[in-house]
């Protein structure tokens, strides 16, 4: 700060210092986050191959070190991307098809401003942190649904218009089961939603009374993130690979990274919001000497391994039974259990 | 100083995004220039301190509404000409509607009686301040009537949507998931036990 001040002057040193600061905080956040992504998608291989009796990849390694083989599959698929050609198609709209994995990744990284690691430990610890996430993962669909009409494929086009209805659909699902952590917390900041749940270990923990509410909002993540089994926007049997059919290399990566990022992100706010962030589950010795970041990227992690395990476990749903589900039975149950709630916190049963 | 640049910086983007919305001359990127525009007023908001109301107006019309307008235009196949077929005839009324408009902010803005003289600088809010919970506080208390009255004329506009598109053709096949839960095996399929026939 000091330097900064001799530097620049008394007026500008505090803001080149608050701007510095900031864009060295955010490398901090993103850089991991990319890292968490790549072996997200290890991981995934991995887990789902072991599910289905196999190994998975095996074979890349760092340094010719057999012990680590596999562990270098993800920096090799990156490579492999980035050295690959990006098509442009004839007749694609060229500004708007190079738009569209921008605007997809841009809300999953804007969205890691507000999540607080650590007591202290956040970016920005905005007032509204709950309605900022939803303001900006709302805007992850614009990506998918430009990269689908700006590619001129009939395939891109009715998958990017199959995601966005689905999209928008669970978010008003995903937006109640919110409203209930913020009946129960009473605040909208996700540090002050985490230390609403202080108290008795994880009995504390959102996910008891509103585990309805948990329920919904973790399978309204699934749909979101257009993960299996809600991923028709992809639906390899039916239109080839959905909105992305014709991007390639970097450009398709980054619409990789972008769901993974996304998916990492639902985790991470199911983890925060229903499962106590960084709270350790109980209140004495062993557990309250680890680190909470420790304990946050345990749920987070766990979490993951749902979404991974849903992968591979359930049959992709049909469409029609993708609205229904989202609009019939997601939407009704959040409204009948808000007003349960709603209730319930008026009576001395209350003990959230 | 920094929220003096940020105003102009959040301005001088709003106001291109706002011309491009009615100059482009690709129906899909005017609603996407509008979405840009939505964004940048949602950003001069923030500046005011209004952050929910910001956060709001991204949530609700960036999030769902324009979502929703780009999947209808993207679908659209619009014929530019004919569009554009009576653009001189109808200039001159448009023009003096332009005017008039013009005419009305000027006095909205700079006049005598409503001007920004008569607006007193609000104080700036301390940090703790929530402007969420005065709003909720207002709209539940102070204006709950006029709150329940909107919600009602709401609900009116939703039923009437539906009501208006929904429609019932008795010859489709279609499936009752609630029945198809309540199936049990030995409604559907019956074993019948028989005896092996001998090889001839």
């Amino acid at each position: 700060m000091e330097i900064f001040q001799t530097v620049f002057g008394p007026d500008w040193g505090p803001m080149i210092f608050t701007l510095v600061k900031t864009l060295v905080l955010i490398v901090v956040i993103v850089a991991p986050l990319m890292v968490g992504v790549a072996y997200l998608t290890l991981a995934e291989r991995k887990i789902i191959g072991y599910m289905q009796v196999r190994i998975g990849p095996n074979r890349v390694t760092f340094f010719g070190i057999p012990w680590l083989g596999g562990w270098a599959q993800p920096i090799a698929d990156g490579l492999k991307l980035m050295m690959k050609e990006i098509v442009i198609p004839s007749g694609a709209n060229k500004f708007l098809f190079v738009l569209a994995p921008v605007l997809t990744i841009m809300p999953a990284m804007a969205a890691w401003a507000v999540v607080p690691f650590q007591p202290e430990m956040v970016l920005a610890n905005v007032d509204a942190g709950l309605l900022y996430i939803m303001a900006i993962t709302s805007m992850g669909v614009y990506g998918v649904v430009v990269a689908g009409w700006a590619s001129n494929s009939k395939y891109a086009f009715i998958g990017s218009l199959r995601s966005a209805a689905q999209i928008v659909s669970y978010e008003i699902a995903m937006g109640f089961a919110l409203v209930g952590v913020l009946m129960a917390s009473q605040t909208l900041n996700l540090s002050g939603i985490v230390k609403a749940q202080i108290g008795a270990g994880f009995l504390s923990w959102f996910f008891i009374p509103l585990f309805p509410l948990f329920l919904v909002y973790l399978i309204s993540g699934v749909a979101e993130t257009n993960r299996a089994p809600f991923d028709v926007a992809e639906g390899e049997s039916e239109i080839v690979a959905g909105f992305h059919v014709e991007y390639s290399g970097m450009a398709f990566a980054v619409f990789f990274l972008a769901e993974y990022a996304n998916m990492i992100l639902i985790a991470t706010m199911t983890s925060i919001m229903f499962l106590g962030g960084w709270l350790p589950p109980f209140n004495f010795a062993p557990f309250t000497l680890i680190p909470g970041i420790f304990w946050l990227l345990g749920k987070v992690a766990f979490v993951l391994f749902l979404f991974l395990w849903f992968r591979a476990t359930f049959p992709r749903y049909r469409y029609d039974q993708i609205m229904r589900l989202g609009w019939k039975v997601f939407i009704p149950v959040t409204l009948i259990w808000i007003v349960v709630v709603g209730g319930w916190m008026q009576t001395r049963l209350w003990v959230w | 100083m920094f929220q003096t640049f940020l105003f102009y910086f959040f301005s001088a983007i709003l106001l291109f995004a706002a011309l491009r919305v009615i100059t482009a001359r690709n129906p899909v990127h005017s609603a996407l220039f509008l979405v840009l525009a939505f964004f940048t007023s949602a950003g001069i908001w923030l500046l005011l301190e209004a952050e929910f109301l910001a956060i709001t107006l991204v949530l609700v019309y960036v999030g769902a509404v324009m979502v929703l307008f780009l999947f209808v235009v993207m679908m659209l196949d619009i014929n530019l000409d004919r569009l554009r077929e009576g653009f001189w005839n109808w200039f001159p009324l448009g023009a003096a509607i332009a005017i008039v408009m013009v005419i009305e902010m000027a006095l909205v803005l700079g006049g005598r009686y409503f001007g920004l003289a008569d607006m007193p600088v609000p104080e700036a809010r301390p940090a703790g301040y929530s402007n969420t919970k005065e709003l909720g506080r207002l709209v539940y208390t102070e204006y709950v009537y006029p709150f329940e009255i909107a919600a009602v004329i709401l609900l009116v506009a939703i039923v009437a949507a539906i009501a208006l598109t929904l429609r019932r053709r008795r010859d489709t096949r279609h499936q009752d998931p609630a029945k198809q839960v309540l199936v049990r095996a030995r409604d559907r399929v019956r074993l019948i036990p028989m005896p092996p026939e001998p090889k001839e």
